[in-house]
């Protein structure tokens, strides 16, 4: 792994002068307290972080029990974010549900437009046209340049590096511009509809896609280049948040959480879906299992997202893009205002909804987390009998707890951002 | 998964009580609730099998007389690349299963999840609380019989 030129060198452990802070803390004892200073260090207690903490990343509460500095244990507290979208879906139809899909992981909302999307269409048998799979390929992994930015930016801005943050928000902006003319809003997109998508990509759009990823890689490489070779971050980085490979399964982490640990497992690659069997991309893993590893991973998975959409760019032919089926799919707006048969058939998806037949189903893809998966149990009716969302945050922040053992206080922070939690999809 | 495969996965199970359905493609595998302990542990320790990663579980309420919950796990083995879905029937007024976190440790959030959600009691849970709904609340929000809109006065707000 190119980490830093010198390799050899070797990186001093933190040693703490006792006498120095000896003094310091002697000079902080008064009369009127009864507190002694004289061993802080080796005091035990037990701190709250969050969940209204910055760095936190949204509304993640942890308890951390600590002996001086170091965290002995730690436990997270969900829930502050649980709006109960799994009984929502109930009550909803299929369709009703896609605006909710937005905020799930609200950092990339398209990919779960996606997930859901294939996920009904599997439910109900339904394969859609060439060209509605390749603009859903575009818009997840352009979801997923989005979503690694903000979490490589995060975790760089946490250590204290500032500038790569603004650089990694200003590209994400673009792809924000990018989804303004896609679809017509910027963060809630709810573009992906039951059979296709909302409406076709206009070539207007198309080239935005071609100049964003023309500029990408030399943009990110100055993120990069700013970024790895400065000797804080790595200090702060390598070796930090440790968890062996056996515990990574055995927690039943997903996504850049399972690659940085060794194990090149990918859906896009492992149970294919839409058209990646047709594009040429790689997987990144690393074997660290560190912070710095899971910062590798994302920073490749950039490059190999931009690869998949030059790709993309390249093989996606004109032709319908929602599938040709009136009973399932919603048909165009100008088109029910004007012809009888399709205000019919407009009316019936609203208001009875697609009605899949009685079966359960699982369908997941691998977004930026990792597996975002939907579990339907379908009755027959138009609504979801059960709705189970299988969210990449919530399952890898069981990873948290055993990560900080052992850690530094300074250093639940970093760990935090190198496991990247959106807790829109944690808590549901 | 390919016929051989279940073919191989029915000969491990031969001891058990077992019914194999299809959830859309994948594998189902109803257990009793006996039983499922050892069940798991022979899918996730036979090296034909290697079930090494729990994914994720569902609880569903069935709303009927008879075996009103059912807890869905999803396993993954990742060597192997395959999916499947073990599901138990549990009994309609005190729904309680042993906890697979005996087997797979990720199992200890899920569980909590069914727990809160749906009221579903798990032995031998090295910590069963809720996971996302305060502690003193008295329902579980994923049954049929909970409304959508929610019970008043079933969280105390704050006196003014």
């Amino acid at each position: 792994m190119p980490k830093f030129n010198n390799t050899e060198q070797v990186i001093p452990e933190r040693v703490i002068r006792k006498s120095e802070i000896q003094k310091v803390l002697e000079s902080m004892e008064t009369d009127d307290l009864s507190i002694s200073y004289s061993d802080a260090l080796d005091n035990e207690m037990v701190l709250n972080m969050g969940p209204q903490h910055p760095a936190t990343h949204g509304v993640l509460r942890l308890l951390v029990s600590l002996d001086g500095e170091t965290v002995k244990k730690c436990v997270p507290e969900l829930g502050y974010l649980h709006r109960g979208y799994e009984k929502l879906a109930e009550s909803s139809t299929y369709h009703e549900f896609i605006p909710h899909t937005d905020r799930l992981d609200y950092l990339s909302p398209m990919a779960n437009n996606v997930a859901y999307a294939l996920a009904v269409e599997k439910l109900i048998d339904l394969e859609i046209p060439e060209r509605g799979k390749y603009i859903r390929v575009i818009i997840a992994e352009l979801a997923r340049i989005q979503s690694h930015l903000l979490a490589l930016g995060a975790l760089v801005m946490d250590i204290g590096a500032v500038t790569p943050f603004l650089w990694a928000i200003r590209e994400r902006e673009k792809i924000l511009d990018l989804y303004d003319i896609i679809c017509g809003a910027r963060f809630t997109t709810s573009y992906t509809r039951i059979g296709g998508v909302a409406q076709d990509v206009s070539d207007e759009a198309l080239a935005g896609i071609k100049k964003f990823t023309d500029e990408f890689i030399s943009n990110l490489n100055d993120i990069r280049n700013i970024v790895e070779r400065n000797k804080i971050f790595i200090v702060r980085c390598e070796g930090i948040g440790y968890l062996s490979k056996e515990d990574c399964i055995e927690l039943g982490l997903t996504g850049p959480l399972l690659r940085a640990c060794g194990i090149d497992r990918d859906l896009r690659v492992n149970e294919p879906y839409l058209v990646y069997d047709k594009l040429d991309f790689r997987i990144p893993t690393y074997t660290d299992s560190d912070c710095l590893a899971r910062y590798y991973v994302r920073a490749e998975e950039l490059v190999e997202s931009v690869k998949i959409l030059q790709q993309c760019l390249e093989k996606i032919s004109k032709g319908p893009h929602n599938a040709l089926q009136t009973k399932k799919v919603l048909p165009k707006k100008d088109r029910v205002y004007t012809k009888m048969e399709e205000l019919i058939h407009d009316f019936m998806i609203i208001n009875f909804g697609v009605n899949p037949p009685k079966r359960e189903s699982y369908s997941a893809i691998e977004a930026s987390k990792g597996e975002l998966g939907f579990y339907f149990i379908s009755d027959g009716s138009g609504h979801p009998y059960r709705l189970k969302i299988r969210s990449p945050s919530f399952c890898n922040l069981q990873g948290l707890a055993p990560m900080m053992k052992d850690c530094m206080i300074s250093d639940t922070v970093v760990i935090i951002g190198s496991v990247d939690p959106v807790m829109g999809e944690a808590d549901k | 998964m390919s016929e051989q495969n279940i073919e191989t996965l029915k000969t491990k199970l031969s001891n058990f009580k077992t019914e194999f359905t299809d959830v859309n493609g994948y594998t189902g595998i109803y257990v009793d609730g006996e039983q499922i302990l050892d069940v798991c542990r022979i899918l996730k320790e036979d090296p034909e099998l290697m079930f090494d990663s729990l994914l994720d579980a569902v609880s569903v309420d069935r709303f009927q007389k008879k075996d009103r919950f059912e807890m869905i796990y999803n396993i993954l083995s990742i060597k192997y690349n395959r999916r499947i879905f073990i599901k138990i029937k549990l009994d309609s007024k005190t729904p309680e299963m042993e906890s697979l976190s005996q087997i797979w440790k990720s199992a200890n959030w899920y569980e909590r999840e069914a727990y809160d959600m749906m009221g579903i009691n798990f032995r031998n849970h090295p910590d069963l609380r809720r996971m996302y709904m305060p502690e003193e609340f008295e329902y579980y929000p994923l049954r049929k019989d909970f409304p959508l809109m929610g019970i008043p006065d079933s969280i105390p707000l704050p006196n003014k």
